[in-house]
């Protein structure tokens, strides 16, 4: 698990948890609730430069398709495979099972453009 | 929500927990949790759906029964109690709307129309009453309307009213539910069996609640959408509008020409089945994404047409149907465009899903 109290957030609802120069990435509780069934995840290449900001994945729920921004900048160097084949692991456990990837991060000083859980939490 | 149109579930669906959204100016549920859930609900046991916003329009009058002949493409028999699904053609090889007309009497019949087209429907209607004597009322405004649908419908609303189980397929029964003057019918928009009931506003709360508590569960707009769409139904309005045929959209079933009677575009559509058509509405099974109406059709990378109806099927995962050319090569690959990327379709028959009801 991801405790969503240690995470950071960016305003487009993914969070980022940072252990060392790794940086696992997903979508908000808040998010998937707000979109819903989720039924399809597209995910990036391991080895692709991300870059903060900038669309990095698809998430489709029974409703709608929203583009997932990467938080920050780095090289995906694991893809949530589980949850490519079980989208629904998103639903169940935004901060846990149902990441998305992790990113080696290239520009660390980026977590500070980011919100804190109480300060994401106030923006909601 | 303001500005829309409430029905009179609307504090109900509410309460527990309907997510209501504008649908054609109407407030209604797009969900009560999970749109997955329900449609598993109605596939598997029952589900309650309101669909007040549909509108009903009665045609009573000694020549009420060669009007309907006038107005629809399907025979519908003169028979109390009998009912059919068919088109009403414009005079140019469209469709003015899709509707299920129901016998009440010899003198009566009641016509159930879709929310969007009703005025549409009810000016026509008009029009081609000219001379005749019938008097055609809309009392849409006057019924709230519920769909119960699913395997486990039927032992539910016989608990209601027992002779329920006697209706046919796309028959009606006009009875008292608490009290008041109200028809069931044997209709869906599901692919499973089950009821619609027409009920006055003022018993549609307790007729609501009377479902909820023999095992029914609220669902909504979303799980409908997909319901229908993998039993093969058009949506008006997506599927089927003023300008497409019911030949095009392959229900050249509903369009009998074996029969003396005069409709518009009666000679287009006899063509058309004779000569064939231009295009025709398709089903896919897509793969990589889930397509929506819009998305563009591609073949041989060229775009052929756009899918008018697209959901993510938990039966099938992606489906969805769109008009394309009808001179393709039978084994033709197709690919889907999500909008920012690119998936595999695979044409299929219609329905997607078929129970049998």
């Amino acid at each position: 698990m991801y405790k969503a109290e240690e995470c950071k957030y960016a305003k487009s609802h993914e969070w980022v948890h940072v252990d060392g120069d790794i940086a696992t990435v997903g979508i908000s509780d808040h998010a998937q609730k707000e979109i819903s069934d989720i039924v399809f995840v597209e995910l990036p290449e391991i080895g692709k430069q991300v870059e903060a900001g900038k669309q990095a994945a698809v998430v489709e729920s029974v409703k709608s398709a929203s583009d997932f921004y990467a938080p920050v900048s780095g090289e995906v160097v694991e893809v949530n495979e589980a949850v490519k084949s079980e989208p629904s692991l998103t639903n169940q456990e935004a901060h846990g099972k149902g990441f998305f990837f992790k990113i080696k991060l290239s520009k660390p000083e980026e977590l500070d453009n980011l919100l804190s859980f109480d300060d994401y939490k106030a923006s909601l | 929500m303001q500005n829309l149109n409430k029905t009179a579930l609307y504090n109900e669906m509410e309460k527990v927990g309907g997510k209501m959204v504008d649908f054609f100016g109407w407030a209604l549920p797009i969900h009560f949790g999970s749109i997955l859930a329900e449609h598993k609900i109605v596939r598997e046991h029952c589900g309650i759906f309101d669909v007040s916003h549909m509108g009903q329009i009665f045609v009573e009058g000694k020549d009420a029964y060669k009007f309907i002949q006038l107005i629809n493409t399907n025979n519908v028999k003169n028979e109390a109690g009998r009912g059919a699904y068919s088109h009403i053609p414009n005079d140019n090889g469209g469709i003015i709307d899709d509707v299920i007309n129901f016998c009440l009497s010899e003198e009566k019949f009641l016509i159930i129309v879709n929310a969007s087209t009703q005025e549409k429907d009810f000016e026509w209607f008009n029009k081609k009453a000219t001379g005749l004597d019938v008097k055609i009322t809309n009392e849409s405004k006057n019924f709230s309307m519920l769909a119960v649908q699913g395997p486990e419908a039927m032992q539910i609303i016989e608990k209601l009213e027992p002779k329920a189980l006697e209706i046919k397929r796309f028959g009606i029964l006009a009875c008292q539910i608490f009290g008041q003057d109200s028809f069931i019918t044997r209709t869906g928009y599901t692919g499973e069996d089950g009821v619609e009931v027409i009920i006055p506003h003022s018993t549609a709360p307790k007729i609501w609640q009377f479902f909820l508590e023999n095992g029914s569960k609220p669902c909504g707009l979303g799980a409908r959408d997909i319901l229908r769409l993998e039993a093969g139904y058009l949506l008006y309005g997506a599927d089927i509008d003023d300008t497409h045929s019911p030949i095009e959209a392959g229900y050249g079933w509903v369009v009998k020409l074996k029969n003396d009677r005069e409709y518009p575009s009666k000679e287009i559509f006899a063509k058309q089945k004779a000569e064939g058509v231009k295009t025709k509405l398709t089903g896919f099974v897509v793969s990589g994404g889930v397509p929506r109406s819009g998305c563009e059709i591609l073949y041989n990378g060229n775009v052929v047409g756009k899918l008018t109806s697209g959901v993510f099927s938990p039966l099938f995962k992606g489906i969805g149907v769109g008009y394309i050319p009808t001179d393709l090569p039978e084994d033709a690959e197709f690919e889907i465009n999500f909008g920012n990327r690119m998936g595999k379709a695979q044409k299929t028959k219609i329905p997607f899903y078929n129970n049998k009801v």
